[in-house]
């Protein structure tokens, strides 16, 4: 005797699980006290800060203001990726989204791009800003959003690659930034480097390519690696 | 649909400590498992690596359809496992309503699982209320909902009840006896006998 077909468990459909999935996770990166504004907030402060450390001159200032906003940008970016697997980790859901219709594989890239989008998506639209503030020239703006949009990508997937890695280890936090800010260096450099491109006269568009390269990789990367991380750390 | 769970000369260890080596179970659909043994002989363990979330040593867990055919592990764990362990896996800033439409939604539902799942566990009055607001005994019961909520064929429950009242018990109870009688199957790791009939499988005590 079983049941008959219609009385199933209708699945949500891949698509109907990715879209619960990320509302929720969006839905807790805004409700979790704020980390995106937290993040922006940051992000200013330090570049307001390095201006009066490094001294106001804009001749000084101004050839670094590309590089000086990236690594801001990065600093920021790592604010928020504790929360991303260990509070799942610590109340039990982790194990729920485990046995959900989405291999965890997904789960991983779901939660980047929940990351990209509550985090990295402000972050880029303050980078302009900031960037104008250490001297860069006001035609560039647009490029520092989308460059930092699009960095914004690969920070959040080596990010949840970096806080998967750390999971249930003491101190975690800090374990991410140093596991995680190594694999910020391209797109750092990439990023700064399009800016540098553009101020210079040049075609940003080659800097631009590899940093989107280094997005592609390290979804894929992430993926995998992030999922075996979460499966080890829940053994 | 899971029709029958066996677990083959499951061996599992914790921590480098082996909890229990060549364990044989064959659960069939409309069947109740409780799993005792002292604290720490591996109940959970036991629960977690059927759910997929530990690998075991050795042996082997199949899942098997009615017509007898073995249904990929993967798969038969997505859609037909439900996992209720000691932590509720609740988000204690979300109301009751989102914590428990998320997980009915990703679970899979059918269209009036979240309304059987108020009704069954009198969820009704929590559901504005933030989870952290609520009770462990409310929490258990918004967990539970999920049970109801989403209908998959086999549960693994770790101490379900311990966090109830006497009254939530016997409708926990009634639920758990209905879904055996819509052919499922229970394996629950418990320190009081289950109010349903059950088989027993006592894992021991720490040598």
């Amino acid at each position: 005797m079983s049941r008959p077909v219609d009385a199933e468990p209708r699945p949500p459909g891949l698509r109907g699980a990715t879209r619960v999935l990320l509302e929720r996770e969006l839905d807790l990166a805004w409700s979790g006290g704020g980390g995106p504004l937290l993040a922006c907030g940051f992000f200013a402060c330090l570049t307001a800060v390095l201006p009066l450390a490094a001294g106001g001159d804009p001749r000084t200032l101004s050839p670094v203001a590309g590089g000086i906003a990236w690594l801001a940008l990065a600093l920021a970016s790592l604010l928020s990726l504790e929360r991303l697997f260990e509070r799942d980790l610590e109340d039990g859901a982790l194990d729920l989204l485990a046995i959900g219709h989405l291999p965890l594989e997904s789960v991983v890239l779901i939660k980047a791009l929940a990351q990209w989008i509550a985090v990295g998506l402000p972050l880029a639209l303050t980078a302009p800003v900031a960037a104008l503030a250490l001297g860069l020239p006001v035609s560039l703006a647009p490029l520092a959003a989308l460059s930092a949009l699009i960095g914004g990508a690969g920070f959040a997937l080596t990010g949840a690659l970096g806080a998967a890695l750390a999971l249930g280890a003491k101190r975690g936090g800090l374990l991410i930034a140093v596991v995680v800010l190594p694999l910020f260096i391209p797109p750092v450099v990439f990023g700064a480097g399009a800016l540098e491109r553009a101020a210079s006269g040049q075609s940003p568009a080659p800097a631009l390519a590899f940093l989107t390269a280094y997005v592609l990789f390290a979804g894929v990367i992430a993926a995998f690696a992030g999922a075996a991380a979460v499966r080890n750390a829940q053994g | 649909m899971i029709h029958a769970l066996s677990l083959s000369d499951l061996t599992v260890s914790r921590g480098g400590r082996r909890l229990f080596t060549g364990l044989d179970l064959r659960l069939q659909a409309g069947e109740a498992v409780a799993l005792t043994g002292a604290n720490g002989a591996g109940k959970t363990s036991l629960l977690r690596t059927v759910a997929g979330l530990l690998r075991p040593d050795a042996g082997e867990i199949a899942f098997h359809d009615g017509d007898g055919n073995r249904l990929d592990d993967h798969l038969a764990r997505g859609r037909e496992v439900h996992f209720l362990g000691h932590q509720d896996g609740l988000k204690t800033g979300r109301t009751a309503r989102r914590e428990l439409g998320f997980q009915c939604d990703w679970l899979g539902h059918t269209q009036t699982g979240f309304d059987h799942a108020v009704e069954a566990f009198g969820l009704e009055p929590l559901l504005d209320l933030e989870v952290r607001r609520l009770s462990a005994g409310q929490r258990r019961r918004l967990a539970m909902g999920r049970l109801v909520g989403s209908p998959r064929a086999l549960w693994l429950l770790d101490e379900p009840m311990a966090p109830l009242d006497a009254r939530w018990r016997a409708v926990f109870a009634d639920q758990m006896r209905r879904h055996l009688e819509a052919d499922g199957l229970i394996l629950a790791a418990v320190h009081d006998p289950l109010p349903i009939p059950a088989r027993t499988l006592d894992l021991g005590g720490l040598a």
